[in-house]
């Protein structure tokens, strides 16, 4: 580990605060409806999307319907993407003349860009038309990132509100989400892309004689509009199969740091958003101080694992002091391709700047907990307001036992119900992770598709079940899971993962916000201060680890002390 | 119900427009216009030839030519096929690998310690750069093949090195292809010799 190491890191996660801070209070206005410095230019098109779509702004919905309207909404998504790609061989903007999709890639593939999870059983290069790349998994970048926000308003709206029945308009909101977020910060930072170097054309590819007479062919393509999405909106789907590590994707050191910059910007941003619209900012510093400590702990394990190397590459002549660099960019290097690593997981991105398989047991190991823990830290967008909002809600219920006293969050009275949705969405990880994990391990039919032997291999089916129910997307990628079996269980896997948490997650909004907001008491417990941050770190990582640690035992730990002994598999 | 339905399919399609055609094919004439060179892959051109991308790597194992990183990309450095190696850190595969490769390099270099990214492959088998410690390592090598002194080798070098971005970000690196460019042009006979 170095300084400069050290600083670059620092420095990148300054940048995103001093900007998440006045698109924070940005959001805050567009989701309220409220006239912004971009209603002049976008105000007639979002009134033209209502208007065309037969949607009343201001006709809200219970917890139900918006429940309802986003299942219907994303089911609808799912289709078209499912026979987009089916049907890629014959439609237009498709110059390398691929084929349609396998039934079981196309589930898998459409499930993954519309839970935002993007994980790819594909090589993009070698697989998907210009067509799939834009109006399929470009479009689901935007609408699944979009949901994600919506969903995260709505749980805010249910503390925001005291005594009230609805929260919010599904569509308005996804409408809002697109035009005023996502769109415009798509165009100006992919544009800064194409500035860097990546490629933005209608061309597949251009080929070029080497200068030792050979020829090389590059495959081009719409990549910056792809890909400016993809980190802006959480999802982490790659243009080219090796993800954010290939040279036109991330050419530059510079474009790493925007790149990881768009990843954070909006889930930090809708923090500062959640503590204008609760009316106490307080609350929100409190949570953000939680994912800052955790994530940069993270980051700095996986760094400092890293830059230990390993005695087998010691042993085969490699300088220690350069740490482990197969499977990484050297423009890179070991801090840049450490704190992708923590960042794309404890956000639930999954794009890859480094080959996160071939990191040190220890070093991999960290962006497989950061999924484990919940993706929280600070989470997709939306996906990790609401996620780190259920464990504060956990947290509080703690505290309440400890001291005997009915909890309280943000003013609503946690009871029962509540505890008992909130539960129910935090086993889905454990259940589809563990669940799925533990049948793989034992088919033939899962085991044939391993990359790797010995503890290694275990590790990439966890790590597989716990990017797709995580919605994450990143992977050990030795693992050849383009098969029915993975396919098709990770789609589950996948679609468990997000939908089977945010209808709990929905039901609490909905007796939320029928609850008085109270006013606090001598008796309430302070939800602001260093006390409760410091609870709710404990309760995300002893939740954590008393779910996973047995399973990550027999995987990275177990590697790592077998690999400190030079044995190898 | 049926006005939910209604808005859905609406929504839908006023989005794959907006976001599936008219985004993408706005940026792209946008790109077209302001960054032509860029948006069409930064390709090099000798003598208007496109002999290589700034950005990707290519393939070197001539003697008297910088050699890039080892490349998992379909057989080397296939700019159609990206891929690490994905192989794990015990992997008994890599290990013999870098035992192998790690015994020829120190015997060809003399090297009593590798730079780390002589003999590890990339993430994304194009990787464009390797590390002046690297570069260093052959220069006594492409000096002899070129009939060149190894001060004019460095001087080469040294012009295709990039340094931290700011002091900051990333690490210096040597761009293989600029270097190998700037190497024929200095002795363009060097294939004769």
């Amino acid at each position: 580990m170095t300084v400069v190491g050290w600083l670059q890191i620092l420095v990148i996660l300054a940048a995103v605060v001093a900007f998440a801070m006045p698109l924070g209070a940005f959001m805050s206005k567009v989701f309220q409806g409220e006239r912004n410095v971009l209603t002049p230019v976008l105000g007639p098109v979002e009134r033209s999307f209502h208007r065309l779509a037969g949607i009343d702004p201001g006709k809200e919905q219970s917890w139900l319907g918006y429940a309802l309207a986003m299942l219907a909404f994303n089911a609808a998504g799912f289709l078209i993407l499912y026979l987009l790609l089916r049907a890629q061989g014959l439609l237009p903007f498709n110059p390398q003349g691929f084929a349609g999709l396998s039934p079981d890639l196309a589930f898998n593939t459409a499930v993954s860009f519309v839970t935002n999870t993007n994980w790819q059983a594909y090589g993009g290069e070698t697989t998907m038309s210009h067509l799939s790349q834009m109006a399929g998994l470009t479009v689901q970048n935007f609408l699944s990132a979009a949901t994600g926000i919506a969903l995260a308003v709505a749980l805010v709206r249910a503390f925001a509100r005291s005594g009230a029945q609805t929260v919010g308009n599904f569509f308005t909101d996804v409408i809002r989400a697109t035009l005023y977020v996502l769109l415009p910060l798509a165009v100006v930072t992919g544009l800064a892309q194409v500035a860097m170097g990546t490629p933005q054309t209608l061309e597949a590819s251009a080929t070029v004689e080497t200068l030792e007479g050979g020829e090389q062919t590059l495959a081009l393509g719409p990549v910056a509009s792809q890909i400016a999405i993809k980190q802006i909106g959480t999802n982490g789907g790659g243009f080219f199969n090796v993800n954010a590590a290939h040279p036109y994707e991330n050419p530059s050191p510079l474009s790493n740091a925007l790149t990881i910059w768009q990843m954070l910007v909006v889930s930090i941003a809708l923090v500062f958003a959640f503590g204008r619209l609760i009316g106490d900012k307080r609350q929100a510093v409190a949570i953000l101080s939680v994912m800052a400590l955790l994530l940069v702990a993270g980051i700095g394990v996986a760094y400092w694992a890293e830059a230990a190397g390993t005695p087998i590459l010691a042993s085969a002549g490699l300088d220690p002091a350069g740490g482990n660099m197969e499977g990484k960019e050297v423009r890179f290097g070991l801090a840049a391709s450490a704190m992708f690593a923590a960042v794309t997981t404890g956000l639930s991105d999954g794009a890859v700047n480094s080959m996160h398989g071939s990191f040190t047991p220890l070093g991999g190991m960290v962006p497989m907990v950061l999924i484990m823990l919940g993706e929280i830290l600070p989470g997709g967008v939306g996906a990790g307001l609401y996620g780190m909002l259920l464990i504060a809600i956990i947290t509080v219920f703690v505290a309440g036992l400890m001291v005997g006293r009915t909890p309280e969050y943000l003013g609503k009275k946690i009871e029962a119900k509540e505890m008992k949705m909130a539960i129910l969405a935090i086993l889905i990880l454990p259940t589809a992770i563990l669940g799925f994990s533990a049948v793989s391990a034992v088919l033939p039919a899962a085991l044939s598709g391993l990359g790797n032997a010995g503890p290694h291999g275990l590790s990439e089916i966890y790590y597989a079940y716990s990017s797709a129910t995580g919605n994450n997307g990143s992977a050990f990628g030795g693992l050849a899971a383009n098969s029915p079996w993975w396919n098709t269980t990770l789609g589950l896997a996948m679609l468990l993962g997000r939908f089977a948490y945010i209808v709990p997650m929905m039901a609490i909004a909905g007796s939320l916000v029928a609850k008085p907001k109270l006013a606090p008491s001598a008796g309430t417990f302070p939800t602001h201060g260093p006390l409760f941050a410091g609870l709710l770190a404990g309760i995300i990582l002893i939740l954590g680890g008393l779910q996973f640690f047995p399973a990550l035992a027999l995987g990275p730990i177990a590697e790592q002390v077998q690999m400190l002994g030079g044995k190898t598999f | 119900m049926l006005s939910q339905l209604r808005a859905t399919a609406t929504l839908l399609a006023l989005f794959t427009l907006l976001l599936g055609l008219a985004y993408p094919l706005a940026m792209t004439a946008i790109a077209g216009v302001a960054f032509p060179d860029q948006a069409s892959g930064s390709l090099v051109t000798r003598g208007g030839v496109a002999v290589g991308s700034s950005l990707i790597g290519q393939s070197f194992t001539g003697a008297d030519y910088l050699q890039p990183r080892l490349s998992a990309a379909g057989d080397g450095y296939d700019g159609s096929a990206s891929s690490g190696t994905n192989l794990a850190p015990t992997s008994a595969r890599l290990a013999e690998r870098l035992r192998t490769d790690g015994r020829a390099m120190k015997a060809a270099t003399g090297a009593a310690l590798l730079p780390a990214d002589a003999i590890t492959t990339s993430g994304s088998g194009l990787d464009p750069h390797v590390s002046p410690a690297f570069a260093e390592l052959q220069v006594p090598r492409i000096a002899q093949a070129r009939g060149l002194t190894p001060q004019e080798v460095r001087r080469v070098i040294t012009q295709n090195t990039a340094g931290r971005t700011l002091g900051l970000l990333g690490e210096p690196r040597v761009l293989v292809l600029g270097v190998n460019l700037g190497l024929d042009a200095l002795a363009p006979n060097a294939a004769a010799n």
